[in-house]
């Protein structure tokens, strides 16, 4: 279990890594507050890619987070979640927080990009 | 319904043994070749169960985890999670979403809200000063049917 934070002008990236239960929460949210308040960074990604288990706690810090960048006047989004992970987060109602990421159809000017048509693609 | 197979698990409810307790009781389930979504779903419930005993029943001491699994013959489950700390004095309130009584550590109040989505049936029964038990049910679909 570790994060590993990551600082790029104002924005802190936080790549958590193992399970996210009430054990491993408080020394991750301490390390997170921590980046995030050292560094008066003004976004917060939280980079799910390597996280291998999570209970309410995941939840809780999430949210908790969500809080601490809204005090600070900044952004939070949590990206590259599994989906047995999304699903706990959708029960707690974190999508109507709009921070979880949605990368796998853009939609754009009313309508919705075909997946795997390159060469139709225009950005 | 007779159960086919059991075991029984007994731990200190020291928060480290969160995760040992939910990848046993896991471990235990695999020989019902439960699918992923099936078996982090119980994991996440045990989880939620554990984390109480340890976050509230036995919130300034230290005390024992009591964990029985049994697996019937109709492919269901059933985890029984058991303390014997302080009990809950109300358990229709504790088992309402965002009521939480410790706050501090950041709990969202959503344990048994997250145990009840992800299993089939629980169960919660607790005494004042005796301690609380919560049964937890999920039907397995086997794979390949």
């Amino acid at each position: 279990m570790s994060v590993q934070i990551d600082l790029t002008d104002e924005l802190v990236t936080a790549h958590i890594i193992g399970d996210i239960d009430h054990h491993n929460a408080r020394e991750m949210r301490e390390t997170i507050d921590g980046a995030v308040l050292k560094a008066q960074a003004r976004a917060l990604e939280l980079d799910f890619r390597d996280v291998t288990f999570m209970d309410s706690s995941g939840i809780g810090l999430v949210m908790g987070r969500y809080k601490l960048m809204q005090e600070v006047g900044g952004s939070l989004r949590v990206v590259n979640i599994a989906g047995h992970l999304k699903k706990v987060m959708m029960l707690a109602g974190l999508d109507r927080l709009s921070v979880m990421d949605k990368p796998e159809r853009r939609v754009t000017a009313g309508h919705i990009e075909k997946t795997g048509g390159d060469e139709n693609e225009s950005m | 319904m007779k159960a086919c197979n059991s075991m029984k698990l007994q731990f200190e409810g020291r928060s480290v043994n969160e995760a040992f307790s939910r990848t046993a009781v896991a471990a235990f389930i695999a020989q019902l070749d439960p699918t992923i979504e099936e078996l982090s779903d119980i994991k996440t419930a045990v989880s939620e169960a554990v984390t109480n005993c340890i976050v509230h029943a036995y919130r300034d001491t230290l005390g024992i985890v009591y964990i029985t699994a049994n697996i019937f013959p109709d492919s269901r489950v059933s985890i029984k999670i058991r303390d014997k700390g302080c009990g809950i004095p109300d358990v229709k309130k504790a088992m309402e979403p965002m009521y939480t009584t410790a706050p501090e550590e950041e709990r969202a109040g959503l344990g048994f809200a997250v145990m009840q989505s992800l299993m089939d049936r629980v169960k919660v029964t607790s005494k004042e000063g005796k301690g609380t038990t919560v049964i937890l049910e999920r039907d397995i679909r086997s794979k390949e049917a």
